[in-house]
């Protein structure tokens, strides 16, 4: 049956005769649309990459983040609709500091992904609410070990050893399965997330980018951190060199 | 003498927690008075909070149930929620919680001890004023002022078990000599990673300190052995 025209899309309430919510599926749409958005888990810890669209040269670089703390030892990488992400960041921030509050140590990474999830699940339940236009990726480190979650607009959350969303989601997603990320520490890591988010950026169809780029593991102190500004120099430079090598073939 | 039996149930105690090398044990006396009267002689003051997890209460009896009931009941829902047992860190901090928020009601001092797999035997106080206190030891209740010293001078970093035990069940009858709303049994708790056990002392088996007469089973065996100074006044 098509839904072209039956009015099942209009509501997030309404399912389809067959058995579809049409407003979740046009969410997952604009994260499709948005930047490419990976996630890496590594030996030692984890490692988040944004390739950040930049909608205007006037802008100052390092604006318009996309990756947020929410936490001392976890971040949040937001792929879709940046205000969107920055209501479920604000969300996921005092859900881990009233966990904290009660009960005295930091949330574990498990727990603070089923809170968020439930948040954003719950916007798709209500007629007056719309879903979130923004998938999350949330990499945190807790006395279990990295971990690394990933939340849909639909509410789905799952553990990953590396996720991908965005445009380039598929090519970065095969790239993902290439490496071996149970041996990677995340220094290699972060040249790996540099390599592939350049690959995967269309120099001719998109506009100019910015990688933004965290971390969170033993190297920085099981803390959630911007990767240091020469280490992130140093992949870039050895992304950027692995392109022309691809394209010298 | 005054004998007010409407006086709130409060529980002179001596309370004790220590850490040894591997675990916690958990000690107390067991009277529970009401006033002057002994209302009960053989009171368990050391409550299962969850399988890992116990607390010495002191102070009032009724406080000290109503917050260990609370705490109990959302250990058990974060034990749950998270699909492991809580540490012993989550329980004290729970405690603190009601502790604090209630300070103006509330007049019970508590001992937190147990163990977890991530940071192994812990001991936290929470007296009062609902603050809270990592240490390696913690005494309580009216019995503990007669103990800082001895504390001070018996306590050693990495006792065995035996030896933690033996210092416990040696502090608490001292306490119970001097302190006169503390008596009865000592009961203690010892927890480990292996589990926990539970052991008692009887009142008549634990050592005479100083002047104390020995415990006798009828006042008429006393009346019979020996020739009593008459009373004077």
């Amino acid at each position: 049956m098509s839904s072209i025209g039956t009015g099942y899309d209009l509501s997030v309430t309404t399912f389809s005769p067959d058995g579809r919510v049409f407003q979740i599926e046009y969410a997952s749409k604009a994260v499709d649309n948005s930047g490419t958005v990976i996630g890496i888990k590594c030996k030692d810890g984890i490692v988040l990459g944004v390739e950040k669209l930049v909608a205007s040269k006037m802008m100052l670089p390092g604006s318009n983040r996309r990756i947020h703390a929410v936490h001392r030892h976890s971040g949040m990488a937001v792929a879709g609709l940046a205000a969107d992400g920055r209501q479920i960041v604000a969300r996921t921030k005092a859900e881990a500091i009233n966990y904290e509050k009660t009960y005295g140590e930091a949330i574990p990474v498990k727990e603070l992904a089923e809170r968020v999830a439930s948040y954003v699940h719950l916007c798709t339940l209500y007629w007056w609410m719309r879903p979130f236009g923004c998938g999350v990726i949330l990499g945190g480190y807790d006395r279990d070990g990295p971990q690394l979650y990933m939340v849909e607009p639909s509410g789905i959350s799952h553990r990953y050893y590396g996720a991908a969303i965005g445009k380039g989601r598929q090519a970065a997603k095969t790239e993902i399965e290439k490496l071996n990320l149970s041996e990677m520490s995340c220094r290699e890591g972060i040249v790996e997330v540099a390599k592939i988010i350049y690959s995967v950026h269309d120099e001719a169809k998109d506009k100019a980018f910015e990688l933004e780029m965290s971390w969170v593991c033993d190297e920085s102190n099981r803390l959630h951190q911007k990767v240091p500004e020469e280490l992130l120099e140093q992949a870039i430079t050895m992304a950027k060199a692995a392109l022309e090598e691809m394209d010298a073939d | 003498m005054d004998l007010d039996l409407n006086a709130p149930h409060s529980m002179g105690t001596t309370i004790i927690g220590v850490t040894y090398d591997g675990g916690v044990v958990l000690g107390a006396d067991s009277r529970t008075s009401t006033g002057m009267y002994v209302a009960n002689r053989a009171s368990d003051k050391i409550t299962q909070l969850t399988d890992n997890v116990y607390l010495c209460r002191s102070g009032s009896a009724a406080d000290s149930q109503v917050v260990s009931d609370y705490v109990r009941h959302f250990l058990h829902q974060h034990t749950i929620q998270q699909g492991q047992p809580a540490t012993v860190k989550v329980a004290a901090n729970l405690i603190r919680l009601l502790a604090y928020g209630n300070k103006n009601m509330l007049q019970t001092g508590m001992i937190v001890g147990g163990w977890d797999k991530y940071e192994g035997g812990k001991i936290y106080g929470v007296p009062l004023g609902g603050t809270i206190v990592e240490q390696p030891f913690a005494i309580g209740g009216s019995g503990s002022s007669y103990l800082y010293g001895f504390f001070d001078q018996a306590w050693k970093d990495g006792m065995t078990k035996d030896e933690a035990e033996k210092l416990v069940v040696k502090a608490v009858s001292l306490a119970i000599a001097r302190d006169g709303a503390s008596g009865g049994v000592v009961r203690t708790v010892t927890i480990n990673s292996e589990g926990v056990t539970r052991n008692f002392y009887a009142g008549d088996t634990l050592p005479l300190w100083h002047e104390e007469l020995e415990p006798q089973n009828s006042l008429l065996d006393i009346l019979s052995s020996a020739p009593i100074e008459p009373m004077r006044t």
